[in-house]
């Protein structure tokens, strides 16, 4: 019996080979019919015996090609009267401005462009720029939608003959493939001094494997920035790169060739293994395995950031069994945004780097690698993904809702900043940015919000924004005359954002830990516990609040928090306390301190549980000064080498305040002191054990007793301090032994870079429930 | 002090206040002073002073309301001649704390060459004042055409004459006995010798405009020009003068010294080609021997404030928005 049906299929279709899949399937599976792209996706009818259809389709969405994302799959009314088709065709695509497809993120080279790379007899041979329509790059070239060559950066190059045929082969790998090239017709590598004057060498590749064999530094034109990138296995080489960047601390990523390298150098499970293999190809924490490599790499950190090859430049830097190992940092001064375009790089990175590979490939959008943790831990069930930076490969692939919530644009907050963008019930949340106290950044964040409006043809009609009154994305939006203005408090949108990626719709306790946030009452938060919804929350409970010693400056000295703390729990008589942290200090600072955190001069007060993190980090001397974001608590975690047993917990007090619960860390900080002053040489270890613990348990009481008074099991947990998986692991854990129902991101980062899809949440839901001023109503 | 109603022991206080300011009072005692300025034209200025503490290492409040309002005049361009000077004291402020204020303002009255003319004193109840506020009113002459901040242009070279931020960190210091006070000395001092100097030794127009430093630092005073020229303005930021003990406090205090004030340095627009030989005439001189030319006037129309790193990067700097908070997640 024949049958004909339509089927549209939405999401990630269009420049990724679907049309081509759809024809070859059709075939396999005897079925006539067409395909074609159209405005919303991909149109298709299919016509043959039902147990063929049911077969073709089910195979079409189990294994669609490799870089396309199946959203929907919707049956709409075939054709009437009933046609009979001989053969399948693929038909002219039919009004593609209005596009309502999704732009495909970029993707590692596929195995079977590797495997001509290989192929001495193939015309690509060792061609660092090939690609096909499975793989390469897509959202960092596109300048425009619909995606065509025209519309991209490889516009600056024509195709040649056997490179246009293959392009018009609809049985070629190369069908439709927008950034077609090969060594004839496409971009090419260069090499620089640092002088940025070019060198004659027959082999860029060759060349640069020489000299990173001997030390050299270089800085790599990858697929979304450059990189800087020494040889991981010379130990002067890191030093020297250390040195250059002014950079002593904050831990280099490394590149190995595939799964075996990786394991020579970690510990690499089954899981993290796919994760690594994932076309996103993102730089994958995983636990070092001691002694192999240098600790320069990554000093005071059980864990190592590894990547695989993703370009098919990445994997001839690695073709030489001298050069196994590299270390690939992203390709900026610190502060700075990374480097994409070779001006900017010849000019910014010359102090750092000896060489330059360079490529006449322009970089339309500039995206940062993506770091992920891989966290498995008994009781939690499935492996975990946690986000640290969420870019290259995922960006701007969106979160799917429940519900529909319109258009609208959100601008994240200050550091970590991330673009996101609504329409009807997909929200894009694009690339990593970065801090925009920075003007590079920030006008990188403003062309982002631009660019992703113009690639999803989303108009917006409210922006939304964070409630810090100095942030620049703020004070960008207020600007933005023509949008309607919805300012989230910070941890609002921190809980909103978990909410919204683990589809809750209900009111929630929100357990919202990060480093500071502008709070209702103008004064920092960032230990705060919330009862509520997308459109609105009460502050139920939080830290007592620190004092920060000199404002942003005791962000970056811990040892300025730890005073604080010490002054808030001994008073007058804190400066006389004999602690070896204290005696790190010069007195004559040591006084000076204390009498602003006694006189509160210049001392900004917060309730944020990153910073007690911070004082308890220096209190313990693991880390007085931080080099990079969050460093303190990140070497405090460090010594649980991601172990995570629990200990007995340190004393702290819950005080009713008002309607509100208010965490003591007095008693902790008193029973810490005692430790640290108790003559033998403190256990540090066990010391941060105990202190990661007293923080699970806090969580854990507190939400008990929160859930039961406003009678809720839903918890979402979020904020930069959950991106401690200890904590993570333990408060889940601890939540469902007391029967509550725990959340986590899964998709984004709990830190601010998660904050632009709350921050959506509310203003949806705030803009829904209230009318437009009327002033705002002209067109 | 108990001076402010009784009329006798009011005038009493008044004679002590006549007494103690000696040759540089000449008010007459009478409704209004009658001055003769010859016939050109006048600047005027008030201002009211606010100092905590009252005294300080290298000043006090008598000193900084003399210093401010002839600094004032001086910036536009005229030669300061004549002050009123108010006083408000509150009810049991020590006489000797009183004499101590006047004999400073007599002394900077002299350094700057301008007479008092007339003065005020009321004395209010406990609480109504906090121990002593003075308002002085500056009068000046324009023996030359005024300076005004619409004649900065592109191409313009930024001054500044002396180190900046001290002022406000020994205050501060003093105040809360932080211990910088002895290393980190207010600048405060009267400019006018200095600016006259300058304006003499140099051809009309040179110096487009000038500013005192005081409240809001040198990053409000070049976000003033700014907007009033309608130019882009950078510095780089290791130029401008700061001494190593200011450096250090003001990372200690998590304060930025741009945005700290001064009672005793200037910031100049000068024409390019004149802008070494204006440095080299401030260097000679007491009052700036610090004096550093720190960046330019661009032609960009945008009235935007810049500052350059070492490394060469480009900030803009905002105004400050009320007590800087937080903002690092
Ligand atoms: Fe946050
Ligand atoms: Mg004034
Ligand atoms: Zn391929
Ligand atoms: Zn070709």
């Amino acid at each position: 019996m024949r049958e004909t049906r339509r089927y549209r299929i939405n999401g990630i279709v269009q420049g990724v080979g679907f049309r081509p899949c759809v024809h070859r399937l059709a075939r396999q599976f005897g079925a006539g019919g067409w395909v074609l792209n159209d405005s919303d996706g991909v149109l298709l009818e299919v016509q043959g015996p039902g147990a063929a259809l049911d077969a073709f389709m089910d195979e079409l969405v189990t294994h669609p090609p490799p870089m396309a994302r199946i959203l929907r799959v919707l049956r709409v009314p075939a054709s009437e009267p009933e046609v009979h088709y001989e053969g399948f065709e693929i038909k002219h695509s039919v009004d593609l401005q209005r596009t309502e497809t999704i732009v495909p993120p970029d993707s590692n080279v596929c195995e079977d462009c590797l495997r001509e790379m290989k192929n001495p007899e193939d015309r690509r041979h060792r061609y660092p720029f090939i690609n096909c329509t499975n793989c390469g790059p897509r959202y960092s070239i596109i300048y425009d939608m619909p995606y065509d060559r025209p519309q991209s950066t490889m516009r600056a190059f024509r195709m040649c003959g056997p490179c246009e045929r293959e392009y018009h082969d609809i049985e070629d790998r190369r069908y439709h493939a927008q950034p077609n090239a090969c060594p004839d017709c496409g971009p090419r590598l260069e090499a620089r001094d640092r002088d940025g004057q070019r060198i004659d060498t027959p082999d860029v590749v060759r060349f640069a494997i020489a000299r990173l064999r001997e030390g050299a530094i270089f800085a790599v034109k990858s697929l979304g920035g450059f990189h800087l990138v020494v040889d991981a296995a010379n130990e002067a080489a890191v030093r020297e790169l250390r040195r250059r960047k002014r950079r002593d601390a904050k831990p280099f990523a490394i590149m190995v060739a595939d799964r075996e390298s990786a394991r020579r150098v970690a510990e690499v499970s089954h899981y993290d293994e796919q994760i690594l293999e994932s076309p996103q190809r993102p730089i994958v924490l995983l636990r070092k395995r001691p002694g192999v490599l240098s600790d320069a790499i990554a000093p005071r950190n059980p864990n190592l950031g590894i990547m695989l090859p993703s370009t098919p430049l990445h994997y001839l830097l690695l073709e030489d069994p001298g050069l196994q190992t590299l270390v690939m940092t992203s390709g900026n001064m610190s502060g700075h945004p990374i480097c994409y375009d070779n001006e900017s790089a010849l000019t910014q990175l010359r102090g750092v780097v000896d060489y330059f590979v360079l490529h006449d490939r322009d970089i339309r959008t500039r995206v940062d690698d993506s770091l992920v943790r891989p966290t498995q831990a008994e009781g939690l069930g499935q492996p975990m993904l946690c986000f640290v930076r969420r870019s290259r490969g995922y960006a701007p692939y969106p979160i799917h809702l429940p519900e529909p919530v319109g258009s609208i644009v959100a601008l994240g907050a200050e550091l970590k900043t991330t673009v996101a963008l609504s329409k009807k019930s997909e929200v894009f949340v694009g690339q990593h940015i970065g801090d925009l106290k920075n003007d590079s950044t920030f006008e990188a964040h403003t062309d982002c919000a631009k660019h992703m409006q113009q690639l999803l043809s989303i108009r917006p009609d409210v922006v939304a924004c964070d409630m810090h009154p100095a942030f620049r994305s703020s004070r960008a939006a207020v600007e933005r005359k023509e949008l309607r203005v919805v300012r989230v408090q910070h941890h609002h949108a921190h809980m909103a954002s978990c909410m919204a990626e683990n589809g809750l719709t209900g009111k929630v306790i929100g357990a919202i830990f990060d480093g500071s946030g502008y709070g209702l009452d103008g004064t920092i938060w960032g230990g705060e516990f919330l009862y509520g919804d997308y459109r609105e929350f009460t502050r139920v409970g939080h830290l007592r609040p620190l004092y920060l010693l000199g404002g942003d400056k005791a962000v970056r000295e811990p040892i300025r928090v730890a005073i604080s703390l010490l002054t808030e729990t001994f008073g007058e008589e804190a400066h006389r306390l004999e602690l070896p942290a204290l005696a790190d200090l010069e007195a004559f600072n040591r006084e000076v301190f204390f009498k602003m955190a006694a006189k509160k001069i210049n001392a900004t007060p917060t309730t944020s549980m990153g910073r007690l993190f911070d004082g308890v980090s220096s209190l313990l001397r693991i880390c007085h000064q931080c080099e990079y974001e969050a460093q303190a608590a990140i070497e405090l975690e460090a010594l649980l080498d991601r172990d995570f047993q629990m200990l007995p917990p340190l004393a702290y007090s819950l005080e009713a305040q008002e309607d509100r619960l208010v965490v003591d860390y007095r008693p902790l900080i008193r029973e810490l002191v005692e430790e640290l002053r108790g003559g033998a040489t403190p256990d540090v270890k066990r010391l941060s054990r105990r202190f990661h613990s007293t923080v699970v348990d806090i969580i854990g009481q507190m939400c008990g007793r929160l859930a039961e008074r406003h009678g809720t099991r839903t918890v979402v947990l979020s904020g930069g301090v959950f991106m401690n998986e200890y904590v993570l692991v333990n408060a889940l854990r601890r939540l469902k032994e007391l029967g509550l129902e725990p959340h986590c991101h899964r998709q984004l980062p709990t830190n601010d870079g998660g904050i632009s899809l709350g921050q959506i949440m509310v203003a949806h839901a705030q803009s829904a429930s209230a009318e437009l001023p009327s002033s705002q109503e002209t067109p | 002090l108990d001076h402010g109603t009784g009329a006798k022991l009011s005038r009493e206080l008044v004679e002590r206040i006549a007494e103690a300011l000696g040759d540089v009072y000449i008010g007459q005692m009478e409704d209004s002073a009658l001055l003769d300025v010859g016939a050109g034209r006048i600047a005027v200025t008030t201002d009211s002073f606010v100092v905590t503490p009252l005294f300080f290492g290298s000043g006090d409040i008598g000193k900084v309301s003399v210093c401010g309002t002839v600094n004032d005049l001086a910036v536009s361009g005229a030669r300061p001649l004549y002050l009123t000077l108010g006083l408000i004291l509150e009810a049991g402020f020590p006489m000797k704390s009183l004499l101590r204020i006047l004999a400073s303002i007599r002394a900077a009255a002299l350094e700057a060459n301008v007479k008092i003319v007339a003065g005020d004193t009321k004395v209010v109840r406990q609480g109504e004042a906090d121990q002593i506020f003075i308002n002085t009113t500056g009068v000046g002459v324009l023996e030359r055409s005024p300076l005004r901040a619409q004649a900065v242009r592109p191409g313009n070279k930024i001054i500044i004459s002396g180190n900046i931020g001290n002022h406000s960190i020994h205050l501060l210091s003093v105040r809360e006995g932080l211990g910088f006070e002895r290393r980190v000395e207010s600048d405060c001092a009267p400019l006018n010798g200095m600016i006259d100097m300058l304006l003499k030794s140099l051809p009309e127009g040179t110096i487009s405009c000038m500013r005192d430093v005081t409240r809001g630092g040198l990053c409000a005073v070049l976000h003033e020009f700014a907007r009033a020229s309608g130019h882009t303005l950078q510095f780089h930021k290791e130029r401008v003068p700061v001494t190593p003990e200011a450096v250090m406090a003001a990372d200690m205090l998590g304060i930025e010294l741009i945005h700290l004030a001064n009672e005793g340095c200037l910031c100049l627009f000068v024409d390019e080609a004149h802008a070494e030989q204006v440095l080299g005439l401030l260097r000679e001189h007491p009052y700036g021997r610090n004096a550093a030319i720190i960046g330019e006037v661009t032609a960009t129309p945008e009235p935007r404030v810049y500052m350059v790193a070492p490394d060469g990067t480009r900030t803009m700097l905002e105004e400050l928005y009320g007590a800087e908070l937080p903002r690092l997640c």
